[in-house]
């Protein structure tokens, strides 16, 4: 088992684990309060289609901003410096903005319940299982991974023994979850939002005041760092041929990162789309990833900053084991700076972030369990209390299941890495099958699945590839953007052979599923919805331009 | 949004929607139908109070760690009372999530309204 040195253990003392047991009896709170709400199916799975758009918005962002994230953000932020903006505003921004703008009009006004639903619908129910399947399996096994890395900080920062932590951080969030349900994941994931700005706003600030402010650590860095210069630019060191800390250029960043990567995944995992989902009209789900676009954009001034700042004052950081990996620089930091107090704020809003993060695997996999698995191929035509049991059960199974993978990582983490990287395979085809089906309408139902199926596996085979020597990427991060890449054109050569050679669906199926068919019926504005503020193309507008201009000073 | 539409058929009846032109209709009927028994919509609880709440909460804990914060914990944190500032900035955004809850309380959110624009 590798466990991290006393080094990264906190001193924490009775007002820490004060706050730290408060916060958990609030998350408890919230999941019987939320209890009480729950009627049919649809209240437990999709939070009955009732939630406000900046509640669903600070959700969305929050479902993405787990400890394991802003671990890894700061440590890109270390061995990458200013690159690591591409991850926030080229890499997520304006996929955020196009998901709000023009594709959750079809997700939410369908009256879906889940991304696999949708291709149900827009396809048939072989694309529905495939999707399900798919995403089923790598929600449990994110949730585990994600509960392992919580187990191995809680190890390092506290002392607590790796089971311990593993059944005691499941434990609550099954007892949450079960109760309350999606409404319970989302009031605690906008509850964990604020709690982590709390504890890394005050690392960010001392971090700041002991190197010197801006102008020292920018000098820092560009002098006694490996970094260097090209560790304080976003794109002046990306062109062809120029050496920069990713070691990949402008066109990758663009295409793979910024395209197909950030698309695929902000704009079809379900796990984000499910906050879309929940809000309570067309014109708030619509503003749920725009208004999340917004802290977006400023979150990495909480990450990248840590991680330049940990670059430069902690001595030896970048080893391959122990406690000095770049992957520790957050904790790194909060043990250097932080007193007991903040010290119980920052402790609790990372133990809180790893939980929600889990919380969201959990109830995108039941979700799509109960609905898209349960209720369409096993199980059909019973009442819909059935489903809400059926969707209680099916979380208990989830967090087990997740409980076990946990366990499995603590043996063989390489496979589990190995296991993520293939996870972010599975939403660059599910991008191109989307975007095409939606532009397209003579797409047929076959080449939904055969589009899915072939851009699924050829980037797992061309993965294996290169692990097992045969292709070279050069980097990690190289081989995610090409597979993404090879996903995406695999899955589109694929759709447009097959749909040339099947019968298209007749245009009124198509109904309110693919761009220029638009449903029958009617709106469902709610007073107010029309105000200037509210406007998703002038909100989602607004976060681009934003986007571009923060990269004027880092260019 | 069930209303004068008495075909909408109840939670208890799923329809099939095999593929067929009624699956995108079935699919949005029987969702219907579950959003009129929904009781999140009536029950919907204010998330603005627990958040208020426990920010107050944790700011007046923290500020008050700070005013008692000796050289020891201040040089810790570079020179700066982290804990009372941490503190007063935990206290004033619990105390803005309660101003908001006061001046604007949760209406039980609208299928009233929702169904008024429809007609």
């Amino acid at each position: 088992m590798p466990t991290l040195a006393s080094g990264l253990r906190l001193q924490v003392n009775g007002v820490d684990y004060g706050i730290l047991v408060l916060y958990f009896l609030t998350v408890l709170g919230i999941g019987f309060w939320a209890r009480r709400s729950i009627k049919t199916s649809l209240d437990f799975l999709l939070s009955g289609r009732a939630m406000p758009a900046w509640v669903t918005g600070l959700a969305f962002v929050s479902a993405n901003l787990g400890a394991t994230e802003i671990f890894g953000m700061a440590a890109n932020g270390a061995q990458y410096g200013v690159m690591t903006v591409h991850y926030y505003w080229i890499g997520a921004v304006p996929a955020m903005v196009f998901l709000g703008i023009v594709m959750m009009p079809f997700y939410y006004r369908s009256k879906v319940r889940s991304v696999p639903e949708f291709l149900r619908l827009r396809f048939n129910r072989s694309t529905q299982f495939l999707n399900a399947i798919t995403f089923a399996i790598a929600q449990v096994l994110i949730a585990g991974i994600n509960l392992y890395a919580l187990s191995l900080v809680m190890d390092a920062l506290l002392g607590w023994p790796l089971w311990l932590s593993i059944v005691v951080a499941a434990a609550f969030v099954l007892v949450y979850i079960t109760l309350g349900g999606l409404s319970s994941a989302i009031y605690n994931e906008v509850l964990q939002f604020f709690v982590i700005l709390a504890g890394l706003i005050p690392v960010t600030v001392l971090g700041l005041v002991k190197v010197g402010g801006f102008s020292g650590l920018v000098e820092k860095v560009r002098d006694h760092s490996p970094l260097g210069e090209p560790g304080l630019h976003a794109w002046k060191f990306t062109g062809f041929g120029t050496s920069n800390p990713m070691a990949t250029n402008w066109l990758g960043i663009i295409l793979g990162l910024g395209f197909i990567l950030s698309f695929g995944y902000w704009t079809t995992n379900f796990a984000e789309v499910q906050r879309g989902l929940s809000a309570r009209n067309t014109s708030a789900a619509r503003r749920t990833p725009i208004i999340a676009a917004y802290p977006k954009l400023l979150i990495p001034v909480l990450t990248v900053i840590p991680g330049l700042v940990a670059l430069v004052t902690v001595h030896g950081l970048g080893a391959k084991s122990g406690d000095l990996q770049y992957n520790n620089a957050i904790p790194l930091l909060m043990n250097d700076f932080l007193p007991n107090g903040v010290l119980g704020v920052a402790l609790t809003g990372l133990l809180a972030s790893f939980m929600a993060g889990m919380a969201a695997n959990v109830s995108g996999f039941n979700t799509v369990f109960t609905y898209d698995i349960w209720q369409e191929f096993i199980k059909k035509n019973l009442p819909d209390r059935y489903y809400l049991n059926v969707g209680r059960i099916v979380t208990v199974v989830g967090v087990i299941l997740g409980i076990g993978t946990a366990f499995i990582a603590a043996g063989y983490s390489n496979i589990m890495n190995y296991m993520q990287s293939l996870f972010s395979f599975f939403n660059a085809p599910l991008f191109a099958t989307f975007i095409i089906g939606l532009y397209w309408k003579r797409m047929t139902a076959w080449a939904g699945f055969w589009g899915l199926l072939c851009g699924t596996i050829a980037p797992i085979v061309s993965y294996l590839l290169y692990k097992v020597g045969v292709i070279d990427f050069g980097t990690e991060l190289n081989a995610s953007f090409y597979n993404a890449g090879l996903a995406f054109v695999v899955d589109g050569i694929v759709t447009v052979v097959v749909t040339l050679a099947t019968t298209p669906k007749p245009r009124e199926e198509l109904r309110g599923l693919v761009w220029g068919l638009p449903a029958r019926g009617s709106g469902d504005a709610l007073v107010g919805d029309d105000v200037w503020y509210r406007s998703p193309a002038l909100l989602g507008s607004v976060a681009v331009i934003l986007a571009l201009a923060f990269y004027i000073p880092v260019f | 949004m069930t209303d004068e539409n008495d075909s909408t058929p109840g939670p208890d009846e799923t329809p099939g929607g095999e593929g067929s032109a009624s699956d995108a209709q079935g699919q949005a009927e029987q969702v219907d139908a579950m959003l009129a028994e929904s009781a999140t919509a009536v029950r919907l609880f204010d998330v603005r109070r627990i958040i208020g709440g426990l920010f107050v909460i944790y700011g007046l804990v923290v500020g008050i760690i700070g005013l008692t914060n000796g050289p020891a914990e201040i040089h810790k944190a570079e020179g700066v009372n982290i804990n009372l500032w941490t503190g007063i900035g935990m206290l004033v955004l619990g105390l803005l999530f309660l101003l908001w809850l006061v001046l604007s309380p949760a209406k039980a959110p609208d299928r009233a309204t929702i169904e008024a624009e429809n007609q």
